[in-house]
């Protein structure tokens, strides 16, 4: 009989390589849930992980996608990750994201077809107003009356489902489309476009707001106050109570902080990758977000990585469509069984696991 | 009194990580025995009862029970075998009334209007009034033990162990407490009572075992003892009480006047008109019995709940509305009660929790970004001056032994030059060396010219160091009185008399 | 009897089919709540019975065998998430959505194929004569066997938790953990089987939805039912009749929408379809206000893990 027994001090070890542990497990289970589709495993995780990288027909296309996919899975998971370290459950990063972008595109829509060098600064802020905004709802109703922010926050991201496929069929459809629903493609809008940066890497403004938000959280958790009550809050709120922390302010804090880089993340793919708002402009960085942010372990630079890892199976997955004839959904599944191995796997690095009886 | 062995402990030892909490422990119980198992706190007392409990498992040894070999899978097991147990940390739930919780502690409970009724007939022949209707969240800690003794004894328990039972009722209950525990033996129950308060095992038990170190080091007649001889078997060194000198106070340094606040918890307990003044110098005694406002007076004075700004005045300016580290900016500290998740944090270095509470005071933090060595030398003076047993200040807060984190934790708050000191059951847990070695430092600060408030349940440790003494009850706070003339009957009803159980007691 | 166009009678009868689906799903996480443990992970739950309850119902030409089969697809995706809380001592949280997130993946892999089949349907039961009452008639009689299941579902929650001995060890559970363990009851055992109930709630009500209520497979079917339920079971307080008043109020509010929508009202189709989200929020709001004792209704382990130190 085996039991458990907390550590003194969280394992080290274990926390740098159960999210390694976790990934290979996935592997594992993934191919075994390819074989009984009738695929062949080795093949379907080679497409998945391997090509997207280094096939030489992929790779010129995937290389710079994985950047563009990972800007915005970081971005929003780096916010998430200080709510999330301090038991604020922001679930609605994808709502957020939303707002993000329509606000953006509202603006950027507002001042069509004129060519003024602030149009995309004011973007970027109505972005991050608009995903702020969205988070501040939960962040109020919490704060106000009590109310529980996970249900809320993911309400909220069916409604701004359906507010985005009313603005893509009404207020903001293009009135020259030629009465397709989705609004003017921005990419097309020189001012209000978010262009890739340097070409063939995929680095466009996103990507760039993707790292300094890495940077920044990391000197907030590392060396500012604020990062310390963030993880005391988490660890034990009466503890952060008697250190001076206000639980509210902290709250409205930390989902107006998620809330804003889910809606900048939003807004830069509006901007650029998406080009434009319609009915099934969200692919849900806003929940695979939750994902990376937890592989990462909630560190900025776990983060980081886990957003290029997951990055990648979002383009190995497109790829294993094309190929393999595997839905898109796959991935999902993939996706929530990784999450699945690593909090299980958590349980080593806060406890270790001991035979019943054996002396120490 | 027969003589017939009850319980025989043979031989037993348990090892927990890092720890030996019992090794080789051996004694008996006779039938109508009240016998008590003596030891600091950590000398294994608890470990030794859940095993018998059959909540634990032994590593090694036997137990025979009315002559039988005995080694209960699970406390079913030792209910079954006729073994009750009352728990320290009541084992009750709040949300739940009076007769769900009986039911949930008996294996065959019967229906509830029979059940009600028994419960009835039970806590009026022991002298323990209950109403069965009655939800366990709105009863006094007195109360609540009488629901779990009485859980016990609607199972016709041969053996009732008893963790503590005294540390959560006044002196008067105490009282009422050893009448149903000598009725209980006169009827041929034997009780096994764990505690460390001596003058009450002299006035209760026929026989001792004496616990230090997981290990039984006596067995005595404890009406035969001194408290004092009782006191060094049990610490295994000669305690000298504190040294202290009279000292006129000076100027008042905390002034609370009509502090009323409510309580943040569902079943807490709202402070009430609370007046109070300390001077520097000068340490108020502020007793009680748990749940009656304790912990309310200390989050009201540490900041943690807010209220009117001249409610509560440090050096005549009004601080009531401001937050903790406002209050550490006007000089006061405050350690609470719980070190594991409210004083300190349990997975953070002690670096990290030296900077929780010592940012203001301390200089810690510049600009919102944080000094990390002076936080560490911080904590490393902490360390070295309440000599803090750790490896190293990078060891995570609970890693630390309850004696050596409540040193760190009073350590933190007394070297950071305060003016107020409130501190809530500074030496709850702790084994003797370090509960002196606190109260020292608290009569230390106050020669040094600090007002300190002390909140604690246990009347020995005011009466040693409080030069004033009060008693919280239901929220209210009585007048202080000087500590020095004080008895024991005056104390009680003070700290709110037998909470209406002698009434009951008359019927018995 | 009509109002603005929309016939009463008419309206309630299809609420209560309407209701069904996240009734079910609220009245078992309601119980596996109890226990203490809060799994988020409903929608998942649903969704996977919702995929697993149509394949079996259309390979065997019997939505009794689907709606088994769902049932024991929800309660397989409870024992795994009890695994990971009740064994591996996971966050329950985050569990709860990576069994979301898992559960639409996996429904949508297993769904491939299935997209516009029709499912054997599952009658009305005849009452004969009652169903011709009216008002009455087609409001009580006139509805298939796993609706009335569901509310004997909650009458049976009801007596188990207020009137059964394992009720209130279930109670007792998710009220103090520790105090139970130190009693000698088995938590994560309680937890474990509590869960599996709530699973398999949580899968005939995604059953009820692709067999009876659409009747189709459509990935992502859920559409959220599975989160209402979450925020049923706060609105009922945790307890078994509110929950029912609860799911039959949201119920009434979607099919409003979807009369509304039909009668051509000059509101946007999506703005409409926020309704029932909106109201969610917005009683969560109104009940999470009401302080004091109401609030008490809640288990206080409710979401803590359970480690027995001893």
């Amino acid at each position: 009989m085996l039991t458990l027994e907390k550590r003194p001090n969280p394992s080290r070890f274990w926390t740098i390589v159960t999210p390694l542990l976790a990934v290979a497990l996935t592997m594992i289970a993934g191919g075994l849930l390819f074989a009984i589709l009738g695929k062949n495993p080795v093949e379907a995780i080679r497409t998945i992980f391997w090509d997207p990288l280094f096939n030489e027909q992929f790779a010129a296309y995937s290389r710079p996608q994985l950047l563009v996919k990972a800007g915005p899975l970081v971005l929003i998971a780096v916010g998430l990750s200080l709510g999330f370290r301090a038991n604020i459950w922001n679930i609605g990063a994808e709502g957020q994201y939303i707002m993000g972008a329509i606000c953006g595109t509202a603006v950027a829509l507002a001042f069509y077809p004129a060519e003024h060098w602030y149009i995309f600064p004011l973007m970027i802020l109505a972005g991050a107003l608009g995903g702020w905004g969205w988070a501040m709802i939960p962040a109020f109703l919490k704060n106000r009356f009590g109310t529980n922010e996970i249900l809320v926050s993911l309400m909220l991201v069916y409604v701004a489902e359906n507010v985005e496929s009313w603005m893509a069929f009404g207020p903001m459809r293009n009135p020259q489309g030629m009465g397709f629903p989705g609004s003017r493609n921005l990419q097309q809008y020189p001012a209000a476009a978010n262009p890739e940066l340097i070409p063939g890497t995929g680095i466009h403004w996103g990507v760039v707001a993707a790292g300094l938000a890495v940077l920044l959280a990391y000197a907030l958790l590392k060396r500012h106050i604020f990062g310390f009550h963030v993880r005391v809050a988490g660890q034990s709120p009466r503890a952060a109570r008697f250190a001076g922390v206000e639980p509210k302010r902290l709250f409205t804090l930390c989902m107006g902080i998620s809330g804003a880089c889910a809606g900048l993340a939003g807004l830069f793919e509006v901007a650029g990758p998406s080009g434009q708002i319609t009915d099934s402009f969200n692919v849900g960085y806003g929940f695979t977000a939750i994902i990376v942010a937890y592989l990462g372990r909630l560190h900025p630079i776990g983060i980081l990585l886990a957003g290029l890892l997951l990055a990648l199976t979002y383009i190995g997955g497109e790829i294993a469509q094309l190929q393999l004839n595997l839905p898109a959904s796959a991935i999902q599944a993939f996706q929530g069984m990784l999450l699945f191995f690593l909090l299980g796997l958590d349980v080593l690095s806060n406890y270790r696991i001991k035979r019943k009886g054996a002396q120490k | 009194m027969s003589k017939t062995e009850l319980l025989a402990v043979d031989g037993i030892s348990k090892q927990y990580p890092g720890v030996l909490a019992n090794d080789a422990v051996s004694f008996a119980i006779a039938e109508g025995e009240v016998h008590a198992l003596l030891g600091e706190n950590g000398a294994g007392k608890s470990t030794l009862v859940k095993m018998i409990y059959g909540l634990v498992k032994p590593d090694a040894g036997q137990m025979r029970f009315r002559g039988a070999a005995y080694a209960p899978k699970e406390p079913r097991e030792a209910r079954a075998s006729g073994v009750a147990m009352v728990f320290q940390h009541f084992s009750l739930f709040e949300a739940l009334n009076v007769a769900e919780n009986v039911a949930l502690g008996m294996e065959n409970p019967p229906k509830p209007r029979e059940l009600a009724h028994r419960i009835r007939t039970v806590s009026e022949d022991y002298g323990l009034p209950l109403d069965p209707a009655r939800l366990v969240g709105d009863l006094s800690a007195g109360e609540r033990q009488r629901v779990e003794i009485i859980r016990c004894l609607l199972q016709d328990p041969k053996l009732l162990i008893m963790d503590e039972p005294t540390s959560v009722l006044t002196p008067q209950e105490v009282d009422i407490l050893f009448k149903t525990l000598r009725q209980l033996a006169a009827e041929g129950t034997a009780i096994l009572y764990i505690s460390h308060k001596l003058e009450e095992i002299r006035a209760l038990c026929d026989g001792a075992t004496i616990l230090r170190r997981g290990k039984v080091v006596a067995s005595c007649t404890p009406r035969e003892k001194t408290a004092r001889e009782l006191a060094e078997l049990m610490v295994g060194e000669t305690l000298t009480p504190p040294a202290r000198r009279q000292k006129p106070p000076g100027a008042v340094a905390l002034d609370v006047s009509g502090l009323s606040v409510a309580s943040p918890n569902p079943f807490g307990t709202a402070l009430q008109n609370v007046h109070l003044t300390v001077q520097q110098g000068e340490i108020l005694g502020i007793a009680g019995v748990a749940g009656n406002g304790q912990d309310e007076l200390l989050l009201a004075l540490s900041g943690e709940i807010r209220t009117d700004a001249e409610a509560i005045r440090i050096a005549g300016q009004g601080v009531g509305d401001l937050g903790p580290n406002a209050r550490r900016r006007a000089g006061l500290v405050a350690a609470p009660e719980e070190r594991l998740g409210h004083a300190a944090a349990p997975d953070m270095s002690l670096t990290e929790n030296a900077l929780l509470s010592g940012a203001v005071r301390k200089n810690l933090v510049r600009r919102g970004l944080i000094d990390w060595t002076a936080a560490r030398r911080f904590a490393e003076a902490v360390v070295k001056d309440f000599d803090v047993r750790t490896p190293g200040v990078g060891t995570a807060a609970r890693a630390l032994s309850g004696g050596n984190l409540q040193k760190f934790v009073i350590g933190r708050e007394l070297s950071q030059a305060p003016s107020v000191i409130v501190v809530n059951q500074p030496t709850w847990g702790v084994d003797a060396a370090a509960a002196a070695a606190i109260r020292q430092a608290l009569i230390d600060r106050a020669a040094a010219g600090a007002a300190v408030v002390v909140i604690s349940q246990d009347l020995d440790e005011l009466l040693e160091i409080a030069d004033r003494f009060c008693a919280l009850n239901a929220g209210r706070l009585s007048a202080p009185r000087p500590t020095q003339g004080l008895t024991v009957e005056e104390i009680g009803l003070m700290m709110g008399g037998s909470h209406g159980m002698e009434v009951a007691h008359a019927h018995a | 009897m009509t109002l603005g166009g929309i016939d009463i009678v008419v309206l309630i009868a299809s609420l209560m089919s309407a209701s069904t689906p996240i009734l079910l799903a609220a009245i078992g996480e309601l119980v596996a709540e109890r226990s203490g443990v809060l799994n988020l992970g409903v929608e998942g739950m649903m969704i996977v019975g919702a995929i697993c309850g149509f394949v079996v119902a259309v390979h065997s030409g019997s939505p009794v065998l689907g709606f088994f089969a769902a049932a024991a697809a929800g309660a397989a995706m409870a024992v795994l998430f009890a695994f990971l809380t009740q064994v591996l001592l996971s966050n329950q949280v985050a569990t709860g959505l990576a069994l979301t997130l898992f559960g639409l993946g996996l429904s949508a892999l297993m769904g491939q194929g299935y997209n516009g089949l029709k499912p054997p349907s599952t009658p009305d039961i005849r009452f004969g004569p009652l169903a011709d009452i009216p008002v009455i008639g087609p409001i009580l009689f006139s509805h298939d066997w796993v609706l009335y299941l569901s509310l004997l579902i909650v009458l049976g929650t009801w007596v188990f938790l207020t009137h059964s001995r394992a009720g209130l060890v279930l109670r007792a559970v998710g009220e103090n953990h520790d105090a139970a363990h130190a009693l000698g009851y088995r938590v994560r055992l309680i937890r474990t089987a509590a869960l599996a109930w709530g699973g398999a709630c949580a899968g005939l009500g995604g059953a009820y939805l692709s067999l009876v209520r659409v009747p189709q497979w459509a990935e992502g079917m859920t559409a959220g039912a599975g989160w209402i339920a979450l925020a049923i079971v706060v609105f009922a307080s945790w307890r078994p009749w509110r929950v029912l008043l609860g799911a039959y109020i949201f119920g009434g509010v979607t099919v409003l929408q979807l009369r509304l929508q039909a009668a051509g009202i000059a509101i946007p189709v999506q703005i409409l379809s926020t309704a029932p989200y909106l109201i969610t929020i917005l009683v969560l709001v109104v009940m999470s206000a009401r302080r004091g004792r109401a609030a008490l209704g809640a288990p206080a382990a409710l979401g803590r893990v359970f480690h027995a130190s001893n």
